[in-house]
């Protein structure tokens, strides 16, 4: 178990150093010049040299990507006019637009996005399994009909259509609720609640869709399995054989889906987050882009990467403890 | 067959093939109703309520016009569609190229091909779409045809899939007793690939593509709804969606024609997909 | 006193009739065999016992002890208490997620409300019952931590648990090695014995219940066509479906003779390596050997039997001689050319064993027999081709048809006339038998051995059925764990065997003949007593 994590941890560090090195390469040697950018509007050729010394753009490749993983690892100073202005590590350098440090901001915003995707991931699951529970039982023929009609809408709807809607019924139609406006949970926990509820509900509309489809399919599958006839034949009440068997069945698919979602959700709340005007990882990625704001960008990039990888050991940890065929070596 | 009595596939398909033509037809449309969709018509706005239309249907604009710049909603709404439609399905056409190639290689290439292409399949599995999509729009070419562009991004981000169940079902068809009795009748490679494993592959790649249909189209309307789609006047359901945003308390309509039109193409692709996925391939269940 | 009554029992699922007025009794602590191909019902009447049938119409009487079982009993106090059933995959038959013992001693509270830990008790107690060895460790085992016999063994223990009055056994070894199959029914047998519950067998083999039941029904189209003490009905058949199916057990014949030796295949140290996928782990894995070291030759016009457990390597082996699978070591070579340097396999082919994942699902079978035709330079192969679905006796008009248009015999007989149409000098067959139904393997198996007079081609017949072998092979090899452990004519294997694992196959071998059935039974008993594998 020791040897694996070991292992796994390892794994995820060598990933994280690909995934650097190709967001790096990507977003630096693309055909937009950093420096030109950084330089902003009235640039004059001298401040540009400046500048370009400055950021080390006329380093090699190799060379500036070094100095990038550094600054990840150690910390780095940059010049700054005549200072030198020391970068702590993590460093992933200084915003062009706004010239704070881009690790202060992603950690700024990540708890925005943290709350989101984590409510969200909650209440879709467990309208989702539900809704795939009533469906998968069979027991209820309209139940069953509304369920799968509504799975197929959840696939047909994007994301901010919903947002839009639930915005126009309750706070401006209703006026139920009062416009989303980010409030930390260490702040107030019921307003914090309160002012994502909308923002959870339209991303659960959809994600729940999908758990819902799952859950039916897991019990439909494994109620047709050989050792659920087993059961009958030996006399285990049905109740029990749903709960204890055709839910277990159902579930374990899920695991490894719920983990994953968790980053998913998060990454791709980018259009919650601008919709709903929250401040979140999503919302910088935007701005930044519209910016075209490069240390930024990147962050964000590996900032997700960090994420996916995470989720997914934690999907395949949980997966492990769950099914007792699968051996953690 | 079945499936053309299915009830649910066959509005699909009709409200499909109708947003199609209409993609297709678009300019022929607008020239019918007289209109163009860059037009402005300041003259028909309500300046004292901060540019509300002042009329709504008319038989000169069939559907009103737009807050604030006073264009044809109806133009706007046909030639959305084509970027809507065109974009998804070009899309969709170079997923299934890129994750047909990659997948049958990965399936019949030697072990290290294998390996080599399981691992990029992978990685571009687990990047997520939209974020990549965002940020890479930022630093590619910004002169090329901008729905090529989107296309392309949408397609390069997301062929894993494709080429993932291309994959898997070669690597089940090889091991199968007709392709190893093929091999035993002196057929070489190439003409045991081409007649025995790649027509066992129409029916998969075909029910998946049919969802990547309209996923597709909803990565387009997202991509323009953050206001990194296609690039004014070129119209999009996903940005006037957008707009709209500013405008949906002085006029509900603006929010609610372009939403509604997604939405509707959106369920018609998805009940065309889910439909050839129950016919044809009742295992595999779409994510 | 008789337990259970069946009378003029059907069963309908929606146009089939299942079960076509179905009438057998099954008298307190005896044993009863019910003996059908595929789609006789008797699976059908097995499942109506314990009512698991759902979207089924069933009429007549199951009497069980005074209950009707068809007016919908308290099942509650039947299923797993009264009447236990044993099903045919013990691979899925058991839930992966909870242990063994837990399993059953879930069944058991269900049933006696004993305390969890008598349940647990109890579980351990049956196992030990069963010969599974160390019970008290194995109960806390997960099914996929057990062989395939281990289920079987756990899943009869489930069944003895709460000491039913009767055990109802669906085809409990079919999915079993032979050997195997021979430990459960021994197993069943003694637990008969040790209990006192009576036994309802059900398999598609005569050789099966010949030894474990006092009476036997033969079903066919839902009805029994005979029934009455096993001994009567076996050894002295009145009807004639009852005589076909034994007479369709294959038998031995008199050797061949086949002139002069003339050596068309050699395998000369042959060896395959499959290496195991390196999970993370720095020092790379063992592979896995599945054939080791294979010395052997076969004459022109010779067929070769190759038998063997699953697992033995022997597919493995089938496969490299026709050259689909690669050598790791040695050398296989067919009239004197290394195998692996030649351009063209046409004049070897192959008999695979499941005709329907064997056939392209979505081209015609007369395409696919006119496939290597096609390769060969013939413009207009239809004529050959109809020709060859005659010989093989298919109608000229199956040239059109789609495989799954097809019987499982028919197919197979599609896959032997693909096999001649290159006119091949050796054909290597890989269990082509196994999945039929006994009939249809009769006529099978004589058509290849009437091609095989016809056209003169050396043959190779892998199989895990000792008896097939002996009626069609002229020198046998057994092979275990990748090797051959003894190879000689077959008269001579099967008469005078000297490797132990050869003595332990022929022991374990059903037969028909229900007094030679018990002989082997003590035999087996004799000479390895109850071991669990």
């Amino acid at each position: 178990m020791t040897g694996y994590l070991i292992r796994r941890v390892l794994g995820a560090a060598v990933v994280m150093l690909v995934l650097s090195a190709l967001i790096y390469g990507l977003f630096y040697l693309a055909p937009s010049d950093p420096a030109l950018l950084t330089c902003g509007k009235g640039c004059t050729p001298e401040r540009l040299a400046d500048v370009r010394v400055a950021m080390g753009v006329d380093d090699p490749v190799p060379a500036q990507y070094a100095h990038f993983l550094e600054g990840l690892v150690a910390g780095r100073d940059y010049p700054a006019g005549a200072d030198v202005r020391h970068c702590p590590a993590p460093c992933l350098g200084y915003s062009f637009e706004t010239d704070q440090p881009v690790t202060a901001l992603l950690l700024d915003r990540f708890p925005v996005s943290f709350s989101l995707a984590l409510g969200a991931e909650v209440l879709s699951l467990v309208i989702g399994i539900g809704a795939g529970m009533l469906a998968g039982l069979k027991r209820f023929r309209l139940v069953d009909r509304l369920v799968n009609g509504l799975i197929l809408a959840g696939y047909a709807t994007p994301v901010f259509l919903v947002g839009l809607l639930l915005l126009l019924l309750f706070c401006v139609h209703l006026q139920w609720l009062p416009f989303p406006q980010y409030v930390p949970f260490t702040t107030d926990p019921l307003l914090w609640a309160q002012n994502l509820l909308l923002p959870w509900t339209s991303l659960a509309a959809i994600q729940a869709a999908v758990y819902a489809r799952l859950t039916r399919a897991g019990i439909q599958e494994t109620l047709a399995e050989d050792h659920i006839r087993t059961a009958r034949a030996y006399g285990v009440p049905e109740r029990r054989i749903l709960w204890r068997r055709a839910l277990r069945g159902a579930m374990l698919p899920l695991i490894t889906v719920t983990a994953i979602d968790v980053a998913g959700i998060m990454t791709s709340a980018v259009l919650t987050e601008t919709m709903f005007g929250l401040p979140g990882v999503g919302q910088l990625l935007v701005g930044a882009v519209r910016q075209i704001d490069l240390p930024v960008v990147v962050g964000v990039m590996l900032l997700t990467g960090l994420i996916i990888v995470v989720a997914n050991a934690a999907a395949d940890l949980l997966y492990a403890a769950a099914d007792p065929r699968v051996q953690i070596r | 067959m079945s499936l053309l009595r299915d009830r649910g596939f066959l509005v699909g398909a009709v409200i499909a093939g109708l947003m199609v033509l209409v993609a297709i037809t678009a300019p022929l449309l607008a020239a019918l109703a007289g209109q163009d969709y860059t037009t402005y018509h300041d003259d028909l706005l309500d300046s004292a309520r901060g540019g509300v239309p002042i009329a709504g249907f008319s038989g000169e604009h069939w559907l009103g016009v737009e807050p604030g710049t006073g264009r044809d909603l109806f133009a706007r709404l046909v030639y959305g569609a084509q970027i809507s439609v065109g974009v998804a399905l070009a899309a969709t056409v170079l997923e299934v190229l890129f994750g047909l190639t990659a997948g049958v290689a990965a399936g019949l290439g030697g072990r290290w091909l294998d390996a080599g292409l399981s691992r990029v399949i992978d990685l571009v599995l687990s990047v997520p779409i939209l974020v990549l999509a965002v940020s890479l729009l930022a630093i590619v070419p910004q002169d090329w045809p901008r729905p090529l562009l989107l296309a392309t991004v949408i397609a390069l981000l997301g062929w894993g899939g494709t080429a993932r169940i291309t994959r898997g079902e070669t690597l089940t068809l090889r091991t199968r007793d007709y392709v190893a009795a093929a091999r035993l009748s002196g057929a070489r490679r190439w003409r045991v690939a081409r007649r025995e494993i790649l027509p066992g592959l129409t029916t998969p790649i075909l029910t998946y593509a049919a969802l990547l249909v309209p996923y597709n189209m909803i990565v387009e309307a997202a991509l323009s709804f953050l206001g990194i789609g296609v690039r004014p006047p070129t119209p999009s359901w996903g940005q006037m969606l957008s707009s709209a945003t500013t405008w949906f308390r002085a006029d509900p309509l603006y929010v609610f024609l372009p939403g509604a039109l997604l939405f509707t193409t959106l369920l018609s692709f998805v009940l065309v997909a889910d439909g050839l996925r129950r016919h044809l391939d009742p295992r595999q269940a779409p994510r | 006193m008789t337990l259970l009554q069946v009378e003029d029992l059907h069963i309908h699922f929606g146009d089939v009739h299942a079960v076509d007025g179905l009438s057998f009794s099954l008298e307190a602590g005896g044993s009863l065999g019910i003996v059908g191909e595929s789609g006789s019902g008797k699976s059908a009447t097995a499942l109506a016992l314990l009512g698991l049938q759902s979207a089924s119409l069933s009429s007549g009487r199951i009497d069980f002890d005074g209950t009707d079982l068809l007016r919908d009993p308290d099942w509650r106090g039947i299923r797993g208490a009264q009447i236990a059933m044993v099903f045919q995959e013990p691979l899925t038959a058991l839930n992966p997620f909870q242990t063994i013992g837990a399993q059953i001693a879930e069944v058991y509270r269900l049933h006696t409300g004993a305390s969890r830990r008598a349940a647990r008790e109890r579980a351990v107690e049956v196992l030990g019952q069963v010969h599974i060895p160390d019970p008290a460790r194995r109960a806390a085992a997960y099914p996929h931590q057990f062989s395939g016999g281990m289920r079987q063994r756990a899943l009869i223990a489930m069944a003895i648990a709460c000491r039913p009055r009767l055990i109802v056994a669906d085809e409990p070894t079919t999915a079993l090695d032979v050997t195997v199959q021979a430990q459960i029914l021994d197993l069943l047998d003694e637990v008969r014995e040790s209990t006192g519950a009576a036994l309802l067998l059900i398999s598609h083999d005569l050789g099966v219940v010949a030894g474990s039941t006092d009476a036997v029904a033969v079903m066919r189209h839902g009805r029994a066509v005979e029934s009455g003490p096993t001994a009567e009905v076996l050894v002295h058949p009145r009807s004639d479906y009852t005589k076909a199916l034994l007479d369709a057990v294959p038998r031995p014949r008199p050797p061949r003779d086949l002139g002069e030796r003339r050596p068309l295949l050699r395998l000369d140290g042959v060896r395959k390596e499959f290496p195991q996928p390196r999970r993370g782990a720095l020092r790379k894995p063992s592979p896995v050997v599945a054939v080791d070291g294979v010395t052997l030759e076969v004459a022109a016009g010779e067929t070769l039997g190759i038998v063997g457990e699953s697992g033995t390597g022997k597919t493995t082996l089938a496969r490299m001689m026709v050259g689909l699978v690669p050598l790791t070591a040695g050398r296989i070579t067919f009239d004197g050319t290394d195998i692996a340097r030649r351009r063209t396999h046409s004049s070897i082919q192959m008999v695979f064993q499941d005709p329907l994942s064997s056939l392209n699902p979505r081209r015609t079978v007369g395409e696919s027999i006119a496939d290597p035709l096609r390769l060969q330079g013939i413009r207009d192969p239809r004529p050959r081709v109809t020709a060859l679905l005659s010989r093989v006796g298919l109608a000229a008009s199956a040239y059109d048809r789609y495989p799954h248009q097809l019987s499982g015999g028919m197919r197979q007989r599609v896959g032997i006339a693909r096999a001649l149409a290159p006119s091949p000098r050796l054909i290597v067959c890989d269990e082509p038998v196994s999945s039929l139904d006994v009939t249809t393997q009769a006529q099978v198996l004589t058509l290849i051995e009437d091609l095989r007079e016809e056209l003169g081609f050396a043959l190779i017949f892998v199989s895990h059925d000792l008896a097939v072998l002996r009626q069609i092979a002229d020198r046998i090899a057994v092979m275990k764990d990748g090797r051959v452990v003894e190879l000689g004519p077959t008269a001579q294997v099967y008469d005078t065997p000297t490797h132990p694992y050869t003595k332990e196959l022929l022991a374990a071998v059903p037969v028909t003949d229900p007094a030679e059935a018990r002989r082997l039974r003590i035999l087996r008993r004799k000479e390895s007593p109850a071991r669990a594998t």
